[in-house]
């Protein structure tokens, strides 16, 4: 039977992009490698304000209509049970201005395919300091957590939208102010050094069309160790390490 | 120019990355990306490379044509440049979006290489007054991640290097008028000195440092970035300042001279690398765009 990103040539089925096959019984459907995020209900993604409106901020969150976070669906300095006023609507560029990054969850899907966002727990919210690293959405893996403490000393946020965000691990929990506070102090030399690897590390993985989840990540974090941050992106060096995780992912598994 | 939105926390992530030396991508403040060379791309030029600079990519060709001589330098050729914006590097340049820096960026290659301290302009006079090679060399931006400048000026000092003009045989027919013939053997060219040729390097100024090759994303922390085109002796042949920002004199000064010290050391692998291509001649194998 005829999926999504399939046509039928000559009587033949045949793939309209490339990527990877999924068979539902007779049902045959290509899932594209490079592609637009299609957001479903309880997805987490990182995403980037790009514009404040009434009641709403519209948010890029790689997919192909911007998002919308509303007003109503963030949690405000002072609590669950905090009532939304006028003088809320007219402060929201103090909360998340433009450019500002955000992790969120989908909460609707509109029939349009825009995403509606949530922020209503304390593991959303805005972003601090660390690094985004833009990927296909194709390359992730769903899991049942997405957020990750990895034992290298970062954390790390896998977007289902491919975004990823990369951070140190913050120490104390989340502070009182809602989560809009965020700390602007340095960043310790080493912490960079585990998050600008992280970040090389997802991109070679990337490069070779490694799923992305928290294994896979450290397995090559584990196996650049020998090499200096700045040289992993080199295309030897990238294939090499990429090839001994897919090895170590394999011996995992079997 | 394509530009990012950064948010304040990342900018300041990235300050004090660069402060400290280590840059976002594991980089020191003077490293280049990963940098590819490919000569000989473009079929139905006379010279082309392409380059790609972390995720900037460049395609430069060389036309060389026969024209007359600027009346002011009549021994001389001469060499002119377009820059093209595509629209595939970013949808910013639809349209008529990348024309203001497509001739920002052909103003400032011209200043920098159509001298004759540059370039062997003389060995572009046919003869004198009447005829000379001109060199038109096109510049097609396909993809943009920060760094325009250095790129395209590799590209354009390897296109150069593998720029083939026909030699020419001029003989005088009865009436005294000069008659110029191509020669038909595609072997028999002139090939053009490129020792001279500089590369240029971009420094940005971010926070209280400089980093060579800036990303996008660096790009967005600094206030203002200076172009030094170097020569491979380490001789600077032009400085420019771009960006909205202002400089003060000290760090001209000690980016002036990180900039040599980083144009220097790229002049000779860059010729390294351009020979030994040359040398493995037609058994080649070519990458192209598609690898």
């Amino acid at each position: 039977m005829r999926g999504h990103g399939t046509y039928v040539d000559e009587e033949k089925l045949t793939a309209s992009v490339a990527g990877e096959v999924q068979r539902v019984d007779k049902l045959i459907c290509v899932k594209p490698l490079k592609t637009r995020f299609n957001g479903e209900v309880g997805d987490v993604v990182v995403g980037r304000i790009t514009e404040v409106q009434q009641k709403r901020w519209k948010v890029e969150t790689n997919s192909r209509l911007d998002s919308v976070l509303l007003l109503s669906s963030v949690n405000l300095p002072g609590g669950e049970l905090r009532r939304r006023s006028a003088e809320d609507e007219l402060t929201m560029r103090e909360y998340l201005q433009e450019g500002d990054l955000i992790s969120a969850e989908v909460q609707s899907v509109f029939s349009d395919g825009a995403l509606s966002l949530h922020t209503r727990s304390l593991k959303y919210g805005k972003l601090g300091q660390g690094v985004l690293v833009q990927l296909s959405p194709s390359l992730i893996k769903r899991q049942k957590t997405h957020f990750h403490n990895l034992p290298c000393g970062a954390s790390m946020i896998l977007g289902n939208n491919g975004f990823v965000w990369l951070y140190p691990t913050p120490e104390q929990q989340e502070e009182e102010a809602g989560g809009f506070y965020t700390s602007l102090e340095p960043v310790s030399v080493s912490d960079r050094e585990v998050i600008s690897r992280l970040r090389n590390c997802l991109l070679a993985l990337a490069a070779h069309k490694v799923l992305l989840f928290d294994t896979s990540v450290l397995y090559c974090y584990e196996c650049s160790v020998h090499h200096q941050v700045k040289d992993i992106l080199k295309p030897e060096v990238m294939e090499e390490i990429v090839m001994l995780t897919q090895q170590k992912l394999l011996e995992q598994e079997g | 120019m394509a530009t990012v939105q950064v948010s304040e926390a990342e900018k300041v992530y990235i300050l004090h990355g660069i402060r400290d030396d280590l840059r976002v991508d594991g980089r020191g403040c003077e490293d280049y990306r990963h940098m590819e060379i490919e000569t000989d791309v473009v079929s139905n030029t006379d010279g082309s490379a392409k380059v790609t600079l972390g995720d900037t990519a460049v395609l430069v060709g060389v036309k060389a044509d026969i024209g007359k001589p600027r009346p002011m330098v009549p021994n001389e050729g001469y060499v002119e440049f377009f820059v093209d914006c595509s629209a595939n590097a970013t949808p910013e340049f639809e349209g008529r979006g990348g024309e203001e820096l497509g001739t920002e960026l052909s103003n400032t290659l011209y200043k920098v290489f159509n001298n004759k301290h540059s370039m062997d302009l003389k060995s572009l006079c046919i003869s004198a007054g009447e005829h000379c090679w001109v060199l038109y060399v096109d510049v097609l931006l396909l993809q943009c991640d920060g760094n325009l400048y250095d790129a395209i000026s590799v590209a354009i000092k390897a296109a150069l290097f593998n720029t083939k003009i026909p030699r020419v045989h001029i003989s005088a027919d009865e009436e005294g008028g000069k008659e110029i013939e191509l020669s038909d053997d595609p072997y028999d060219c002139v090939r053009l000195n490129v020792e001279n040729v500089p590369c240029i390097v971009t420094l940005c100024k971010v926070g209280h440092r400089h980093v060579v090759d800036a990303t996008l994303q660096e790009k967005a922390c600094s206030v203002a970035s200076l172009i030094i085109s170097v020569t491979h002796k380490g001789t600077i042949t032009c400085t420019r300042k771009v960006g909205g920002g202002s400089l003060d004199p000290e760090s001209i000064f000690e980016m002036t001279e990180a900039g040599k010290r980083v144009g220097k050391a790229l002049h000779a692998p860059l010729m390294k690398l351009l020979q030994q291509e040359e040398s493995l001649g037609k058994a080649r194998q070519k990458v192209g765009f598609l690898g």
